[in-house]
This record gives C-alpha cells, sequence and structure tokens, in this order.
C-alpha cells in the first residue's frame, strides 16, 4: 500500500469562497483539516497610516472603505472617537439618523451575508433574493449621502446633511414600463422617511422567504448544523464580539450594555444562539434583521415627528453653511480655517466601540492636540474571528471550512484595513 | 476627582501599589501604565482576579510616540516678521526613505497598548507598558492569558517592530512576504520604500524605488487655546435646540 501522507494546500487568495483576498494554507490528512494557517494582509493599504498625515475629517471616507459591507457602522465608530474626544454631543435628531443608518447598514451586511453564503454552500436563490432588498438599502444611501456604498454621512457633531423629501423613482425603459414601473415606484412616491417605513414595514415578510428557502432546508441544515462549534469560553478567549459570542450563548451587545446613539431609547431583542455552530449563527443573523426592521420603524415614527438641526451648530468645528458663509464674514473665516486647516482636538485618547454588524468595531484614537491624529487605531471584528479559524477549521472536511469562513462574515477591507 | 475614580484608584493602586500608576479616564475607560516587568503577573491578576475579571482582549495596538507634540507650523509666537508661513521640518508623510529624520533619543519611544474588557462588571480598561529599550523594544506576550493577543501581537510586531517575547509564532501579518522595515513607525515615510509591479518582459513581478513625492496637503497645527471649552459648546447645542423647538412650535399653530 502507497504511503499516505498530510499534503499541504493553497486556499485562495482568489478563491470564489475566500471572501475577497483570503490566502489559507491548509495542511491535510485526506480531507480533514489537520491546520489552518489564514494569511492576511493582501488588502493592507495602511489606513491608520495614512489618518495620522491628514486632518480629522478627511478620514472619515477612509472608514467606508475599511468594512465596505457596514459603511456607516465604522463611521459612527470613528466620529464617536472624535466627539468623545472633543467632549461634544450631536444633537437628538442626528442621533436617530444615525441609529436608523446603522441598522439600515446592519440589514444590508446581513442580507450580503445570507446572500453570499448561500452561495458558498450551494443555495443561488437566495442570493437573488437578498439582493433584491439590498438594493433598495442602497438607493437609500444614496438619497441621503449621493453614494451607493461609500456614504461618507456620518461627522463630528451629527450627520452631513438631513433626510431628503423625495427619493428618486426609477424611469421608464424598455424593460421597466407601465404596470411593472408602476408597481416599483409605489413606495417611492412620498419622502424618503415614507420609503424606509414602506421597506421595514415589508421587511418581515421578505425575511420569511429566505428563512422559507433556508431554515429547513435539509441540504443547509447538513451543510451547518454541527460544523465549526465554538464554545463560550473559547469565544471570549478569542477576542469574539457580535454574532460570533452570541451564537454561542453570551447574551453581549454593545447596543444594550454600552448603548450609544439612541439605542437606549429604542425597543429591541438581543438573540442568542444556543449551540455556537454555523446553522446558530445564521438563525441568529436572520433575528438581527428582524429586530433592525424593528428599530427601523421605531427611528422612522420619531424622526417623522421631530424635525431639527442635524449638526451642531459650532464652527469651531462644523462648517458652516454655504448660505451662512455667503451672508456673514466670520462664516466665511470658519469656513476657510476649517477646510484648509481643520479643528484641533483636545490632547487625549479614546476607544469609541460601536456594535458593528460583524462584532464590536472600535476606534482607538490619540490625539496631541494637533488638527490631525496622532494615532488612530481600529479594531476590526474580523481580525480576531479570523485569528481563531485554526482551531475551529481543525478536524473538519474541507468543504466545511467554506462554512466556517462564510459564518465568520469577513470582510478583508476590514482585516487588512 | 470623583467618588468613583478616587475608587478605582484605590482598587488599582491598593492592590498593585507602585508597579502601576493611573492615567486618564475618559468616558468610563480608565487608563493604567505597567511597568514591563510586571506587565505579564499584572494581566494576569486583572483576568483572574475577582474585582478586576477583565476576560477579554478587545484590542491591542502598537503605539510609536517619536513626535509626539510636534507641529510644522507655528501659530502661538508671532515672530517680527509676523506668524510663520511656512512648513516646517519633516511631519508624518513629508519625507521619504532617504530623508527619512534621524530617530531622536526618545525615552518610552514605543508602547504597546492593550483595551480589556470584563463582560462581568461590563467595563473597559486600557493598559499600557512602554518598551524599555528604543533600539530593540521588547515586551513579553500575552498570549498566554488571553489568545486573542496572538494576532493583534504579530500586527504590533510587524508595523512597529515591538518584539514579544514568547509569542509561539512571531511572523509578520499585514505587510508583503519579505517586506524589510516597520511601516507604523513614525519615520516610516508614508510613500513607502519599494513599489510593486508586474513587468511584462521579464515576465515577473518586479521591486523598484518607489517614485512618487511625497504629498502632504494639510500642516500639522497644534493649538491649545480655550475655543474648545466644552461648555460653550453645550450653550451653543441648547441655543440651537431652543431656537428649533420655538420654530416647531410656531409651525404647528399655524397648521392648527
Amino acid at each position: 500500500m502507497a504511503e499516505i501522507r498530510n499534503y499541504t494546500m493553497n486556499f485562495g487568495p482568489q478563491h470564489p469562497a475566500a471572501h475577497g483576498v483570503l490566502r489559507l494554507i491548509l495542511e491535510m490528512d485526506g480531507e480533514t483539516v489537520v491546520r489552518a494557517d489564514p494569511h492576511v494582509g493582501l488588502l493592507h493599504r495602511a489606513t491608520e497610516k495614512l489618518a495620522e498625515s491628514k486632518p480629522f475629517n478627511q478620514s472619515i471616507g477612509y472608514l467606508d472603505r475599511l468594512d465596505y459591507m457596514s459603511m456607516m457602522c465604522n463611521e459612527h465608530a470613528y466620529v464617536r472617537a472624535i466627539e468623545e474626544l472633543l467632549g461634544i454631543e450631536p444633537p437628538p435628531r442626528a442621533q436617530y439618523i444615525r441609529t436608523m443608518f446603522d441598522e439600515l447598514t446592519r440589514l444590508s451586511n446581513h442580507l450580503l451575508w445570507i446572500a453570499s453564503c448561500g452561495i458558498d454552500l450551494g443555495a443561488m436563490t437566495v442570493f437573488l433574493y437578498a439582493f433584491r432588498e439590498r438594493e433598495m438599502v442602497m438607493d437609500m444611501y444614496e438619497a441621503v449621502s449621493g453614494a451607493r456604498m461609500h456614504a461618507n454621512y456620518y461627522r463630528p457633531g451629527g450627520v452631513y446633511r438631513d433626510l431628503p423629501d423625495k427619493i428618486p423613482p426609477y424611469k421608464e425603459t424598455r424593460w421597466t414600463k407601465g404596470k411593472d414601473l408602476k408597481r416599483r415606484n409605489e413606495w417611492r412616491e412620498g419622502s424618503m422617511l415614507d420609503f424606509i417605513d414602506a421597506f421595514a414595514a415589508d421587511l418581515p415578510g421578505k425575511i420569511d422567504e429566505y428563512e422559507t428557502l433556508l431554515t429547513n432546508n435539509r441540504i443547509w441544515k447538513q451543510r451547518t448544523v454541527g460544523i465549526g462549534v465554538l464554545s463560550p469560553e473559547k469565544a471570549l478567549q478569542m477576542g469574539c464580539s457580535g454574532v460570533m459570542l452570541r451564537g454561542s450563548g453570551v447574551e453581549w451587545d454593545l447596543r444594550k450594555k454600552q448603548p450609544y446613539a439612541m439605542y437606549d431609547q429604542v425597543d429591541f431583542d438581543v438573540p442568542v444562539g444556543v449551540g455556537g455552530d454555523c446553522y446558530d449563527r445564521y438563525l441568529v443573523r436572520v433575528e438581527e434583521m428582524r429586530q433592525s426592521g424593528k428599530i427601523i420603524l421605531q427611528c422612522v415614527d420619531w424622526l417623522r415627528k421631530h424635525p431639527g438641526h442635524v449638526m451642531l451648530k459650532n464652527f469651531k468645528v462644523i462648517p458652516p453653511t454655504r448660505e451662512e458663509m455667503k451672508d456673514d464674514m466670520e462664516a466665511l473665516i470658519h469656513h476657510f480655517k476649517l477646510f484648509t486647516e481643520g479643528y484641533c482636538v483636545p490632547e487625549g485618547e479614546t476607544y469609541a466601540a460601536v456594535e458593528a454588524p460583524k462584532g464590536e468595531f472600535g476606534c482607538y484614537l490619540v490625539s496631541d492636540g494637533a488638527n490631525k491624529p496622532f494615532r488612530a487605531h481600529f479594531r476590526a471584528p474580523g481580525f480576531a474571528h479570523l485569528s481563531g479559524m485554526n482551531e475551529l477549521a481543525r478536524g473538519h472536511m474541507l468543504a466545511d471550512t467554506v462554512a466556517i469562513i462564510s459564518t465568520l462574515d469577513l470582510v478583508f477591507g476590514e482585516i487588512d484595513r | 476627582m470623583s467618588d468613583k475614580a478616587k475608587a478605582i484608584a484605590e482598587l488599582f493602586n491598593g492592590r498593585f501599589g507602585d508597579r502601576v500608576s493611573l492615567g486618564a479616564s475618559i468616558k468610563g475607560i480608565q487608563t493604567i501604565e505597567v511597568d514591563v516587568d510586571a506587565w505579564l503577573e499584572v494581566c494576569r491578576a486583572l483576568r483572574d482576579e475577582e474585582e478586576f475579571c477583565y476576560e477579554q482582549l478587545t484590542d491591542l495596538c502598537g503605539v510609536d510616540y517619536l513626535s509626539y507634540g510636534q507641529s510644522e507650523w507655528d501659530t502661538t509666537d508671532a515672530s517680527t516678521e509676523g506668524f510663520g508661513r511656512g512648513v516646517e521640518g519633516l511631519g508624518p508623510g513629508r519625507f521619504d526613505w532617504a530623508d527619512r529624520p534621524e530617530a531622536e533619543d526618545v525615552k518610552q519611544r514605543f508602547g504597546v497598548v492593550v483595551h480589556l474588557l470584563s463582560f462581568k462588571h461590563n467595563r473597559r480598561l486600557r493598559v499600557r507598558c512602554y518598551a524599555p529599550d528604543e533600539g530593540m523594544p521588547i515586551v513579553p506576550s500575552l498570549v498566554e492569558i488571553w489568545s486573542s493577543a496572538n494576532w493583534y501581537e504579530r500586527e504590533a510586531f510587524d508595523l512597529f517592530g515591538v518584539v514579544f517575547e514568547g509569542h509561539p509564532d512571531l511572523r509578520r501579518i499585514l505587510t508583503d512576504y519579505g517586506f524589510t522595515g516597520h511601516p507604523f513607525r513614525k519615520d516610516f515615510p508614508l510613500i513607502g520604500n519599494v513599489a510593486v509591479r508586474y513587468d511584462s518582459q521579464k515576465k515577473r513581478v518586479v521591486y523598484e524605488p518607489v517614485e512618487i513625492e511625497p504629498r502632504v496637503g494639510v500642516p500639522r497645527v497644534l493649538r491649545n487655546d480655550s475655543r474648545y471649552n466644552t461648555d460653550e459648546f453645550d450653550q451653543a447645542a441648547d441655543a440651537a435646540a431652543e431656537e428649533v423647538a420655538a420654530q416647531n412650535t410656531v409651525a404647528g399653530e399655524q397648521e392648527n
């Protein structure tokens, strides 16, 4: 009989199931993984170093490009860190807008997750379904910030602008016309809040559709139940946060435990898993989507009733409006100073964390009193999760590593930074 | 000092004595600085002892304190010719590899900053440790205490060159295979050192010295004046809020 030996296999960096540019060196014994060594850094752009050479506000756009599936949540951590150092608090309307958009972002992230995880494990349909809804979240992003993905919408002291009065409807094309066009534009006749309201109210039905496709699907369960089991103790040791932690049964959600923005004003539940396997993480994410819809509806309701400022009125940090600038000499000076120099942040250091869709996204910011950060460090949830890959994948079959990578919900923009 | 802060100070000083010095506390996150000799001992106590119980190491990162508090543009002292208008010195991002600034003799240049989280007490803590030797910064590894430190320490080693003694697998993590230097050090140029491209004639990837020029738009400025006084902010915000409230009531009355 021939001698059987372990052999080493290269998974990625250009593998569709590697979710970006993960290079995984797998040591295999037949079809069983003996050791997994992830090589990361192929997307390293030194965001933290770039931030050191720019005024604070100019780095907000880079934050979108870290975890490019949950753009506004990253921005939220960064602007919160700046706000903490400056000692300012944005107006309540801005806080509600942030809460709403954080949840829309969570939705968009989980939709993409369920879509790509489905594809990885051989379920094509859910991909098409999820992208149908995700497109609408992208439209909301575009309506409010002008960009479909890299929004650059949050600012220290509030958000860049108020919600628009209308949402652009679909135009008639050769393929979309008549009844079809009318159906697609049905929600888009009122204001942006009406659109979000209709979307969020309709969401539970849509999530039921995904669940019909997956939750009791025999193949889906065979691929996920009992795969990649993570015990609560191990999850804590490995630095897991977010769904990875909750899927293992640790009830921990920064939105509840260390509330920020308006999370202490809205009502929602935190789903917690039992077994800590891939299937539990799936269930937790699906339930989180439902809870996000609930939060969005509450925010819409509040925002309808309370118009007002979405930015602080403080020209030392927040630029004056265009009208003010053209009307008032002092506003013009502030505008000039803010756009040529920026604002100086008092000396100190802070750590601000938000419950991003993937887990705890934190921003450690050190300021020495200058108009640029002295050191910015972004704590990406995926970095800690991926570091536990070896422990999770060991002993599993090769095909199961795909399920594990998928339910870790990795995005290399944030891991490599 | 509030009672809470006092209690925290007593807690740390009572347990660790002068091996730990207390730093500032912003938004409920206390900073403590630990001697490198006591690093492992203190961290182990922080994890295991009932009153601390920091089960998770959330984050670990290196910090290079070279050029801390330096500005490129003099704003405070007017000379006889008025304010200096030129950018002075080689601040972050303004130099290339050849003119990188000589590392001055800075005490406590490299720090390792750890953020801990206690699920039990719902509390965070920032722990800092300075590496004693600037030329060869060595700090004991925390992997034995919190396994999540593994990759974070590899990252800090890769980007700052801090060597973690006792780390089981201290390889580079984020930079390219075969990279030289530690890119996040303050004396490493922002534009980098080498550029990579595919050479179609040689049919392979080639490494060349970078050709781009350093380009930083805004000078680094320090202003220590009182205009970021938080009280003034609050007043301005209150005034704005009142104004809006007044407008809303007027609008509401008109609708009615």
